[in-house]
């Protein structure tokens, strides 16, 4: 069990960056957001899965039962995975807005900002010109 | 009890208060003269609190709460030694001085587009990630930094902003889920994310690969924050698109909370003798200088001359992280509070400069020494201070690095250091005689008057960098002050877990399972 959830963890990480490698932008985000998610993932490994039983302490226990899962990692991943999303919608969003204003989503292509810095005038000039 | 509620008023405050401000800021969103007021009474009352700190654990030491009232290990904690709280200090300091500067240089564009909301959430990420004492929350304010940032960068919304800012967030980003991996990881190894604990418990574990992997992970992710070689490529390609308030405070804060994540982890989890993280951060410390300076010789706008710099700079702190003796660590911590001053004033510099003359591009400005002699002579002092020419800050903080690495048998570092000392004078001459020494591109019809809320922050700045510079000795001493929690991992552990022997028992029986 652990070893097909590693493998599965380790092959949504591979295609994540796979992804990133690309050179078009909305793919390098989606890339990103299958890395995220085998990051959370990979928490719930680090969890051990072994328990059957979700973590609530029964009456008149004071603790956990021993066969009882970890809260902790799923509190993480609650976490993360809000995150991620966030982060990632804003990606999107930004990638819509360079596509808009830049005309292009190949990471390639885009060069205002070094443009606007390059130590060579001859760039500059063809920018601007 | 009393001292409990202060103790835990201080340590909070300086997160709390930006959030307030950025919430009350975020309510005054169409009246823009309300909103720079209350920034700079908020900006005041910041530093307030940092200043509040710091009196707190120079008497403590060390400061730590736990919220909520969970017992020790489990509740989320915030943990302030000399070095968290000296870098809340310095972050109250220079988020007053930009925000003073960004009362002319922002304009009604990005106040609109919520500069102030998101600049108080940026300050409050600074500051959470500093005092935070638990990794998976370190996570957490790495996030609140990335989101407001980022929002800052594309603030303008022009072609390079969006450009820069695309390339800033994917690679950010990638660090971020890098960070992330290794606590799973480390949780995995370790079962316990608070600093402390995992300080107690990892040196009774076995090396195994899930370790090494959760290292070499963290080393990466905030190596990406950082902006070391080879992984500083965002940096150049998107600080000088912002403008220059907000390239200013990045300059100074964002990389350096990569910094300070990287010494924290591996002062206090890891060591940097394991399985050749020394060789690894040694070598990378002396490319990511050689590298940095030489990308800064070869350009002309001087903010991408600046973000070079910024990379080259963070080598030496890195320098201070490979030798890890306590004296090379004490250098890196005065280096870190050195280079945030000078680095931010530097980009405040720019954005004067940018005012007087016109332009950013070097070959286009020229003949500032004759027209506002006095802003050379404000460009000298953190140029120089940068350099390391003595007597100012910079003097001492290469002094005391270079000074570490001989004695911890690493001269090729010192070499390294000392050369790449030489060519930021380099730069530093090349800004000083494009921009001020040489005849003007164009002749001037009339000359552009630098606004005082320009200068005032900038000379502030400069005060400190003389201050820190003429009178070392008791920053020297802090530093090695600091250098000892940092160094012996013992006193953070026993801080935070104070009396309460039983939970300690506890994690370690839990470790052992």
């Amino acid at each position: 069990m652990t070893f097909l959830y590693a493998a599965t963890v380790a092959i949504v990480a591979g295609a994540g960056i796979y992804m990133i490698l690309a050179r078009n932008v909305m793919r390098i985000v989606m890339g990103v957001a299958l890395l995220a998610a085998a990051a959370n993932l990979l928490i719930f490994l680090s969890g051990r899965l072994v328990s059957v039983s979700p973590p609530i302490i029964p009456d008149g226990a004071e603790t956990l039962a021993e066969t009882a899962a970890n809260p902790l990692p799923q509190a993480l991943v609650l976490t993360a995975i809000v995150i991620g999303f966030a982060l990632t919608a804003f990606s999107v969003a930004l990638a819509v807005k360079a596509y808009r204003s830049l005309g292009t989503l190949d990471a390639g292509a885009m060069h205002d900002a070094e443009d606007l810095g390059s130590p060579f005038a001859a760039a500059i000039d063809t920018k601007q010109g | 009890m009393q001292e409990t509620t202060y103790n835990l008023l201080v340590l909070v405050f300086p997160v709390l208060v930006p959030l307030a401000l950025a919430a009350l800021t975020a309510v005054l969103w169409r009246n823009h003269g309300l909103q720079r007021i209350v920034s700079v009474i908020g900006l005041g009352a910041i530093l307030g609190c940092s200043v509040l700190l710091m009196m707190a654990v120079l008497r403590y030491d060390i400061l730590a709460v736990e919220f909520g009232s969970w017992p020790v290990p489990f509740g989320i904690s915030f943990v302030a030694d000399r070095l968290a709280a000296a870098l809340v200090a310095i972050t109250g300091v220079l988020a007053l001085c930009v925000g003073i500067f960004s009362l002319r240089d922002m304009r009604q564009l990005h106040i609109r587009g919520g500069f102030y909301p998101l600049f108080f959430g940026m300050i409050a990420g600074v500051n959470g990630a500093f005092l935070t004492g638990d990794v998976f929350n370190l996570y957490v304010w790495f996030e609140v930094m990335l989101i407001t940032s980022i929002g800052l960068l594309a603030l303008g919304r022009t072609r390079a902003q969006i450009d820069g800012a695309i390339k800033y967030l994917l690679l950010n980003l990638l660090g971020t889920v890098l960070f992330l991996m290794a606590v799973g990881l480390l949780y995995g190894a370790a079962g316990t994310l608070a600093f402390a604990d995992l300080a107690r418990v990892l040196p009774t574990l076995e090396a195994s690969p899930g370790l090494v992997g959760a290292a070499i992970l963290f080393l990466c992710a905030f190596g990406i924050k950082a902006g070391v070689f080879p992984l500083f490529f965002w940096l150049p390609a998107s600080y000088h698109t912002a403008p220059f308030t907000i390239s200013a405070i990045f300059a100074g804060l964002l990389t350096k909370v990569g910094v300070y994540a990287a010494f924290r982890v591996f002062t206090l989890l890891f060591t940097v003798e394991e399985a050749g993280i020394r060789e690894i951060v040694a070598v990378v410390a002396a490319c990511t200088m050689v590298t940095g300076v030489f990308g800064a010789a070869v350009q002309w706008n001087i903010r991408r001359i600046l973000s070079f710099h910024i990379i080259s700079q963070i080598g030496y702190m890195l320098m201070g992280l490979a030798i890890a003796t306590p004296l090379a660590l004490a250098g890196a911590v005065f280096y870190i509070v050195h280079h945030i001053i000078v680095k931010a004033n530097l980009f405040l510099l720019a954005g004067a400069i940018r005012q007087a003359s016109g332009s950013d591009d070097l070959k286009k400005s020229g003949g500032l020494l004759k027209s506002h002699p006095w802003l050379a002579v404000l460009f000298l002092i953190p140029a120089l201070s940068l350099a390391g020419l003595p007597p100012l800050s910079g003097f001492w903080a290469k002094f005391l690095v270079v000074d570490a690495s001989f004695k911890g048998d690493m001269a090729w570092l010192a070499a390294v250091a000392l050369f790449t000392g030489i060519l930021t004078l380099y730069s530093m001459t090349k800004i000083w005689m494009e921009a001020f020494w040489k005849a003007p591109a164009q002749e001037r019809v009339r000359s552009r008057r630098v606004p005082l809320a320009m200068t005032a922050p900038i000379a502030m700045l400069c005060a400190i960098t003389l201050f820190i510079g003429l009178s070392a000795e008791p920053f020297v001493q802090f530093a090695e002050k600091a250098s000892v929690t940092l160094a012996n991992p013992d006193v953070y552990v026993a801080a935070f877990f104070g009396t309460e022997t039983e939970v300690v028992d506890l994690a370690i029986e839990r470790s052992e399972q």
